[in-house]
């Protein structure tokens, strides 16, 4: 089809008898040396796209230029201190984003250890071909396996859950924070009620859940991370190379065996790389935290206690800030911005090395 | 007496013993973590499924064509609707796009075509790959320092370039991998005719292309629609249409551009935490509104990508 749509345009000029500087001509009159034109347009057009890729670099220079500028006079007025200061009030001028930094920090971490137990096991569900091959078994027993219809159906309805899976990241973060509210808030709390009753002694349940909290956040967060999680380590997963595979089964080994001793050590970068960029990602998540985590500023070891984070942070008092407060504002956004730049980049050159070196071994 | 002749391992095996039963250990193991990830696999997708029956249920008893027109209403007032949130919304998607997506397309085009292994085209994916990882909030803290302050107002076009920032890295990466993707033969043909090789861009790659290309722009359209955090200080929220004359939600003048914007995304969260049963309704709706619209963009970028494959 395409390359047919490629003689079009000279094919029309074919006709032309006297072709421009017709030494190149065969005859059939298809190919001719470009005009001078031609050639102009060229130069142009390669100006704006290398201009274009330019800007693309000019943007991230930019982002961070601003950003780092804009919070260089907080910086330089309440220096390291605003990182250990436990106060927020604009009204005496008395910034601190130690509370901020601590439960961005937790809400990610316990997001991320939910969301890395649970994306693992999606991943080897999806990567290993569990679905597929029950699906199979179940059309034999109907002894419909090798008809010519339902053939494709295992294959199908493996893709399918692929798809489900990654719409889970395809919902917009405010919507699963009104679902938060919502549903998770209510249905953890009698859970989390009764843990602080019976085990209020742990530094974990001292608090009682009043309503948003770091439980609820977490469990969102994890929800929205798991995706990222998933996706990465199944590709790691689905690039161990064929002949380990079946060296593995050669050998004896159960699925299982299998999976737990060849497979997963193989894919292990790769899989430590996603987590670091799912990571990166619960760190900058802003809105479903801001709605659950309570935006409230304390240091509290407890899972039920409210928090607040540095996103959320800079969601709830950015639009009614005045002045200094933005200022302040802008150091809590250099430091989230410090911190994702650090994590995302880790995972990124994890993810790299772990794909390189798989490949290398094909 | 035969059997006891030829040595264990070389007997052919009774085809029982080469069957899984669940009576050895090993294999009970291998049975039971199979079933437990599917377990875990089945359970990660309640989620999905509760957010939408909930918007479904919720979402849709209060859904109305009313609903899609009015105006939002002032706490404890009955009835209104998101009619301004829905303008807002595509009016900064589109602004958006405007600006991503010819950046990003030309500029995969320098990446995969005319210099794919230079100095500049692995810092362009680098800094690609940044943007990707950049928080959502810092987009609308980078177009609040850039528009905000120096206009001095809340408006569409400022939330517009904070999501373009978030679309940016998408369509790039994605183009870059479609344009790829197009069989080096093709180029050759068309260069062995004499083409240029921005006619050869414009006229075999780009076309040849184009499904991966838009997958990637549905896929940031879908994104920046469902993005809250960037609107919150850059279009911030607006209670009326954006135009004072008739038809009222068509912006007409620059200045009716030039001023605070409502979204979707803001309207949910905003109406999320009101103590008045009208306005959850809404944001219940306005979810719902919200979700479709995205899920809709993305399946059709992702079946493109598959009819692709």
């Amino acid at each position: 089809m395409s390359p047919q749509r490629a003689v079009e345009p000279a094919a029309e000029r074919s006709g032309d008898p006297d072709a421009p500087d017709g030494s190149l001509d065969t005859g059939h009159g298809v190919a001719r040396p470009p005009t001078a034109r031609e050639v102009a347009a060229d130069r142009a057009f390669r100006s704006v796209t290398l201009a274009l890729a330019w800007g693309v670099i000019v943007l991230v220079g930019l982002i961070l230029g601003e950003i780092f500028a804009q919070a260089l006079p907080a910086v330089r007025q309440y220096g390291a201190a605003f990182l250990t200061g436990r106060e927020w009030d604009p009204g005496r001028e008395a910034f601190g984003i130690l509370p901020q930094i601590y439960g961005t920090l937790y809400t990610s971490m316990l997001g991320l250890a939910i969301a890395t137990a649970l994306g693992l096991a999606v991943a080897v569900f999806l990567s290993e071909g569990f679905l597929a091959t029950g699906v199979f078994s179940l059309l034999k027993w109907f002894g419909l396996a090798y008809r010519p219809r339902w053939e494709a159906l295992p294959e199908r309805i493996e893709g399918l859950l692929r798809i489900v899976v990654e719409l889970l990241a395809a919902i917009p973060s405010v919507v699963y924070g009104l679902w938060g509210i919502f549903v998770v808030i209510p249905t953890v709390r009698p859970l989390a009620n009764w843990l602080h009753e019976r085990l209020g002694w742990m530094p974990w349940f001292e608090t009682p859940l009043s309503g948003p909290g770091i439980l609820p956040a977490s469990l969102v967060l994890a929800i929205m991370v798991l995706p990222t999680i998933s996706a990465v380590s199944r590709d790691a997963l689905a690039r161990v190379p064929a002949k380990l595979r079946e060296a593995a089964f050669g050998l004896g080994a159960t699925r299982w065996e299998a999976i737990l001793a060849v497979f997963i050590p193989t894919a292990a970068t790769g899989i430590f790389g996603s987590i670091v960029l799912g990571f990166g990602r619960a760190l900058g998540e802003t809105m479903a935290l801001a709605m659950l985590v309570g935006n409230s500023n304390v240091i509290s070891p407890s899972l039920l206690s409210p928090a607040d984070t540095l996103a959320a942070l800079l969601a709830n008092s950015f639009p009614e800030a005045g002045k200094i407060e933005v200022g302040a504002l802008m150091y809590a956004a250099l430091v989230l911005l410090a911190i994702t730049l650090l994590v995302n980049a880790l995972g990124t050159w994890i993810v790299q090395r772990a794909t390189a070196s798989l490949e290398g071994q094909r | 007496m035969n059997d006891q002749a030829i040595p264990r391992e070389m007997r052919i095996p009774d085809e029982r013993e080469l069957e899984r039963s669940l009576r050895h250990p090993r294999a009970l193991f291998s049975f039971a973590m199979s079933w437990l990830t599917g377990l875990v696999t089945v359970l990660t997708l309640v989620p999905l499924f509760s957010v939408l029956w909930l918007l479904a249920v919720r979402g849709g008893s209060s859904l109305s064509l009313a609903v899609l027109s009015e105006l939002p209403p002032a706490a404890l007032m009955p009835g209104g609707g998101f009619g301004n949130a829905i303008v807002g919304t595509v009016l900064m998607v589109a602004i958006a796009t405007a600006i991503s997506v010819p950046m990003g397309v030309l500029a995969a085009v320098f990446l995969a075509d005319f210099a794919p292994d230079g100095r500049t085209a692995t810092a362009v994916r680098f800094a690609a790959k940044v943007l990707t990882g950049l928080p959502s909030i810092l987009a609308g803290v980078f177009a609040y320092v850039l528009i905000v302050a120096t206009t001095g107002t809340f408006s569409a076009p400022a939330g517009g370039v904070a999501l373009s920032v978030l679309m940016l890295p998408i369509v790039l990466l994605t183009a870059e991998e479609a344009i790829r993707a197009v069989p080096a033969r093709m180029r050759e043909a068309a260069i062995g005719m004499g083409a240029t090789p921005t006619q050869v861009v414009l006229r075999i790659v780009l076309p040849t292309a184009m499904p991966g290309v838009l997958t990637g722009v549905m896929l940031a359209i879908a994104r920046a629609a469902g993005e809250t955090a960037p609107l919150l200080f850059t279009a911030l929220f607006s209670e009326y249409w954006m135009s004072s004359s008739e038809p009222e939600f068509v912006p007409k003048t620059p200045g009716d551009l030039m001023q605070p914007t409502a979204s979707l995304a803001v309207l949910i969260y905003n109406f999320s935490s009101s103590p008045f049963d009208n306005q959850i309704d809404l944001a219940w709706a306005a979810a719902l509104v919200l979700v479709v619209l995205v899920l809709a963009v993305n399946l059709c970028g992702q079946a493109l990508a598959r009819r692709r494959a």
